[in-house]
This record gives structure tokens, sequence and C-alpha cells, in this order.
């Protein structure tokens, strides 16, 4: 019996270390652009390579060297970078009953808290699945976002342009696929089109990095307004 | 120095945020207000990355080769392809696009 239900479990443990794997590739070697941006943007190499080691939550860095680039006090590019990390404390929110995690694996695990990491885990019906997710990606994420940010920063200006590869159209696609599976509710798919929509709004008229944060405020008040129908149905 | 200064508080700022998370006792997330807003956030946030990534520039918005990678995106993920066919799909064209612009 319990055999059985191993050998049922194992294919579909596969499948998940085999999507993370894939996840944690693709945005590894995105860290690249970040790597060549950063010392675009006047860090040093060892100041770009810090900055994945440290912060490792890639919204977040692009916006911190974004606001250098533009000519803004390291500290507000802090500051920007806190506001988008934000977002990681309420997947840390849907993650801690999933992963079940003891005190002190916590305080080591909190690092791993990424976009990427918390969409492989969360919809994984077992803690042991969900582990098996959010693990393989986030560890496979943390070591080639930093290789790939080491090599992005000495190769510099020489490697070219992510763009000429399609780099930043990955982005946009692999988030996509990450959000799709769960478009599937009417009221889901209102509230990422709204969002869609207040992002791009503020994008013009606000710094970088608000307009994302701005759109999980559609999240909030689609949350705490009653239903209009059917009150019961969840 | 102020940049590594800066840079420290990020990282160290990043990962408080990160255990707050985990750290929320939960008896707080089965309140069912919690529990919607908690699903629907990364719904919302995912959206306005994706917006955020293709149509903008800087401060701007554009429409450029990453808007026709993302339709790629869409219609490799009705035919049920694979994520990573999906990713490198999107990007494979929008290099393409960008090669014979």
């Amino acid at each position: 019996m319990a055999a059985a239900r191993e050998d049922e479990e194992r294919p579909e443990r596969r499948d998940v270390v085999r999507d993370s794997l894939g996840v944690g590739v693709a945005t590894g070697l995105y860290g690249a652009s970040f790597g060549a941006l950063g010392v675009a943007s006047g860090l040093s190499v060892l100041q770009t390579c810090a900055m994945s080691v440290l912060i490792f939550t890639g919204a977040s860095q692009f916006a911190f060297v974004g606001v250098l680039a533009s000519g803004g006090a390291p500290l507000s590019g802090a500051f920007t970078a806190l506001l988008l990390g934000s977002r990681n404390t309420l997947y840390g929110l849907r993650l801690a009953p999933l992963l079940a995690l003891s005190r002190w694996r916590r305080l080591a695990s909190a690092h791993l808290v990424i976009d990427e990491s918390t969409a492989m885990a969360v919809t994984r019906p077992t803690t042991a699945l969900a582990r098996t997710g959010f693990y393989w990606t986030g560890l496979s994420i943390f070591a080639l976002w930093n290789l790939f940010t080491f090599l992005g920063a000495v190769a510099g200006s020489t490697m070219g342009d992510p763009r000429a590869y399609g780099l930043d159209a990955a982005v946009g696609a692999a988030f996509l696929a990450l959000l799709w599976p769960r478009l599937h509710e009417r009221r889901s798919f209102a509230v990422g089109g709204l969002a869609a929509m207040v992002a791009l709004l503020l994008v013009p008229v606000t710094a970088a990095g608000v307009p994302v944060l701005a759109a999980g405020g559609v999240a909030l008040l689609a949350g705490v307004l009653p239903r209009t129908r059917d009150g019961g149905a969840s | 120095m102020t940049v590594w200064i800066a840079i420290v508080l990020a990282g160290l700022g990043c990962w408080l945020l990160k255990v707050a998370g985990l750290s929320v006792p939960p008896r707080i997330l089965e309140r069912p207000l919690v529990e919607r807003v908690a699903d629907l956030i990364p719904v919302a946030l995912l959206s306005a990355l994706i917006a955020v990534q293709v149509f903008t520039t800087g401060s701007e918005l554009t429409l450029d080769a990453r808007a026709v990678g993302l339709g790629v995106a869409v219609v490799l993920l009705v035919l049920r392809a694979p994520f990573l066919v999906v990713v490198f799909g999107a990007a494979a064209v929008a290099a393409l696009l960008r090669l014979v612009a």
C-alpha cells in the first residue's frame, strides 16, 4: 500500500524537479543581463555580485541598479529594492503552512523566497512536493543567478546586448507561464487584468518599483470587497 | 562607500521581509479574508510584472518585439506547451524579429 503510493508519487516528484530546474536555468541565465546592467550603471564587478548574493530577488536588484543608472542616490535605490521586496513577505505568508519549516530552517530558507520558488511550490498538493519545488527552484536559481551575474558583470558590454537573444522577452513569457494556471477563475482574471492596467498607468508618473507594488493593492482591494454574487462559494 | 552601505541594507532588509512572511503564525492565514488576499496577491503582482517587463522601457510605455514574444507565449500556453518551450519560444521569436527588423 505504502509502496504503491510511493510509486505513484515518484514520477510526479520527478516532474516537479524537472520543471524546477527548467525555471532555474531560464531565470539563472538572466543573471547575466543583471551583471551587465549592474556594471553599466557604475557598480564594480564585486558590488554587482554582492547584490546578487545578498539581496537575491531579481526585480529588487534590477530596480536598484535602475535607480543608480538614472542618477539616483544609492540609498533611494535600496529603498526601491525594499518596496519591491515586500512582496516576498506575502509569498512567505503563503509558503509557511505549505513548507512547515522549523525555526532555524526558516531563517536560512527565507533567503530563497522569490517569485519563481514560490510559484513552483504553491500549486503542489503535499508538503513534500511543495518543498521539492521550493528548494530545487530556489537553490538552482541561487547558484546560476550568482554565477551568471559574475559572468555578465565581467563580460560587461563585450558579450553584447542580452536583448539580441530575446532574453528580455523570455522573462515576460516565464512570468506569464507561472501565472497561467491561476487564471482559470474569473476573479483572478479580472484582478490580473486590473493590476496590469494600474501598473502601466503608473509607470510614466512614478518611480521604478512603485507600479508593481500599487498593483498589489488591487489584490488587497479585491480581497476585501464583499462578493456581489453567490456569497457562499469560494 | 554609501553604495556598499546601501547594498548591505537592501540585502538585510529584503531578507527580513522574507523571514517576516514565513514567521507569521498559521492561524492568521486561516482567516478567510487573509487567505483570499494572499491568493490574489501573486496574481496581481505577476500580472503587473509582466505588464511592466513587456510594455515599458524606463518610464515610457513601449510596444516592441517583447510584445510579440508575449503573444507567442500565449499561443504556446493555449497549446499546452511545456514551460521551457514557452519561455525559449518567446525569446527565439523576439530575437529573430530584432534580427530581421
